[in-house]
């Protein structure tokens, strides 16, 4: 077979660090993973007897390339009230299978071959990826811990050229957890604005914030207008199965991300469009409870830390800690595969959100209290043989 | 009073002040005597196992029981139930409004075995006008549990 079958840009993207882990995790018996990245809880009965009912009613068929109508409108109300912007329906949201098509959309709607990208790191793994098969040059900005993880002028602007036309903001992030509030989004929002580029802030997490609500930096002068905002139903409503997302944005970036969407997809499952229309209308609640819920488990890992005298900076949002494991003196693959073999638990060492992630582990708190009770039980047996110097 | 922690307690048979504590991010020695207080005033009466009978392959069989009284003025509805209270395979008591008085439950080894303490313990009962037994044929929930749904973590592996 000629040696060029295959897509170059493809074929040179390297396999996700948290799959490798995980296959050898899947290997293994009696393992308890703190690794998933999920919801552990079941979608709310109500959303899906919504889900149910629009079966039983034949609603069977293709929606609108853009989703439902009523869907739109309810994303509509719901974004009016938590960011004060609003968003016609009709051109300015697009209904996609999950945030990750949405992410992949927005990117392949303003990217030119060789246009710059900025991603923040440790963060979602599908951004670069994305990034690079629209045919954009990532360009890597690392988020350090003496900044809570955030994004800061200091480390965005060295980052910045004549080419740099979108930033990827990832707050609530995943992996750390980290939040962005108003005062310091203004100060990206101005750079934004200054230097004209697009931002697409990926704000799946929006709904899982503790200790203060989500700021999303479309709420600012001027941001609406150069924001492609990205959410969804999967972590907030714990609807991961159900594939469904959305993005908000201009008409004009939004035109094309649905040119995308309908050539590639057709439209988001109508299931879980009908049942999607349930959660947002009658799902405050549920989500309220899950977010306490998480509230209590992060917690109780942070004070588990404590105990250990593990260092570790207090998220704000997400299901994630991410604690740090330099004292140890082991690199964080060493430290995660360590603690398989030895402890049988499973974590994503932090290299695996970006080179950055050196230095650190994820911890998911998906994951009942009982269970990260009996986890921390056996960090705290390893980090005891480490200390000891056992190993 | 402390609703969280009573929600707590209901979860798990046991009173373990240190898991507790562990759980709420309360001082330990303040556990113990809220549950002291809630023990002392009535609100904290037991701690119990939920156990679903029918997967530990016990043949044991459970009854709700419909009875209607006539009280009158040296036995009224809680002087009858407390006779019923008594009989040792009651296991609860309710007055109820409508169409009769009482539902009663009973569990016992055999449906011969419920119908004989219906019949020699319950009928028996002076107030008591008639009972209606009905026989429970499975549990689906008990307590907030669902028993037939399986608690496996259903999470798949997923990259990312």
């Amino acid at each position: 077979m000629r040696d060029d079958i295959l897509s170059r840009k493809t074929a040179a993207i390297p396999p996700s660090g948290i799959r490798r882990f995980f296959d050898l995790v899947s290997e293994r018996s009696d393992v308890i993973s703190l690794g998933v990245g999920e919801p552990d809880f079941d979608t709310p009965w109500h959303i899906r007897e919504a889900g149910i009912r629009s079966l039983e009613r034949g609603y069977t068929f293709y929606t609108s390339n853009a989703g439902l109508a009523e869907l739109r409108r309810e994303i509509s109300v719901y974004l009016e009230k938590r960011t004060g912007c609003t968003y016609d329906p009709k051109t300015e949201i697009l209904v996609t299978v999950g945030g990750s098509e949405a992410i992949d959309a927005a990117l392949r709607a303003i990217i030119n071959e060789g246009d710059e990208v900025i991603i923040p790191q440790p963060s979602y793994v599908s951004y670069e990826p994305c990034a690079v098969l629209a045919g954009a040059k990532p360009v890597i900005v690392e988020l350090r811990e003496q900044d809570r993880f955030k994004l800061t002028p200091e480390v965005l602007l060295p980052a910045m050229s004549e080419k740099t036309k979108a930033l990827i903001l990832p707050f609530p992030n995943n992996p750390t957890g980290s939040v962005m509030r108003r005062e310091e989004l203004e100060k990206i929002a101005k750079i934004a604005v200054e230097r004209d580029i697009v931002v697409i802030s990926d704000e799946i997490y929006s709904e899982l914030t503790y200790g203060g609500e989500h700021f999303s930096i479309v709420s600012l002068p001027g941001m609406k207008e150069r924001t492609v905002l990205i959410n969804g139903f999967s972590k907030s409503f714990a609807m991961t199965g159900w594939r469904l997302g959305y993005a908000a944005a201009p008409h004009f970036i939004l035109e094309q991300m649905v040119k995308i969407h309908q050539f590639a997809i057709m439209c988001a499952p109508t299931g879980s469009q009908y049942a999607a229309i349930d959660a947002l209308k009658n799902g405050e609640a549920d989500v309220e409870k899950m977010r306490d819920a998480y509230d209590k488990r992060r917690l109780y890992l942070l004070g588990a830390f404590k105990k250990m005298d593990i260092d570790c900076f207090a998220p704000e949002g997400a299901f994630y800690v991410f604690p740090s494991i330099k004292k140890f003196g082991l690199t964080s693959e060493q430290f995660a595969f360590g603690l398989l073999d030895d402890q049988k638990l499973a974590v994503v060492p932090g290299t695996a959100f970006g080179a950055c992630g050196e230095g650190f582990l994820r911890i998911s708190y998906a994951y009942s209290l009982d269970d990260l009770k009996e986890a921390m039980k056996r960090l705290a047996a390893y980090i005891k043989k480490l200390t000891q110097g056992e190993k | 009073m402390n609703e969280e922690l009573l929600k707590l307690i209901e979860k798990s048979c046991v009173i373990d002040t240190k898991a507790l504590a562990a759980r709420t991010g309360e001082d330990e020695d303040k556990l113990a005597a809220e549950i002291r207080e809630l023990q002392a005033a009535g609100i904290l009466c037991g701690c119990h196992a939920l156990i679903n009978w029918d997967e530990a392959n016990d043949e044991r069989v459970t009854a709700l029981i419909e009875i209607k009284v006539t009280p009158h003025k040296e036995l009224g509805y809680n002087r009858i139930a407390a006779r019923i209270s008594k009989i040792d395979e009651v296991s609860a008591v309710y007055l109820m409004s409508g169409a009769f008085d009482f539902t009663v439950i009973i569990t016992g080894k055999t449906m011969r075995e419920i119908s004989r303490i219906v019949m020699d313990k319950l009928a028996i009962i002076d107030a008591v006008e008639s009972t209606a037994t009905h026989f429970i044929l499975k549990k689906y929930k008990e307590n907030g549990i669902e028993f037939v749904q399986s608690a496996d973590d259903r999470r798949m592996s997923i990259t990312p």
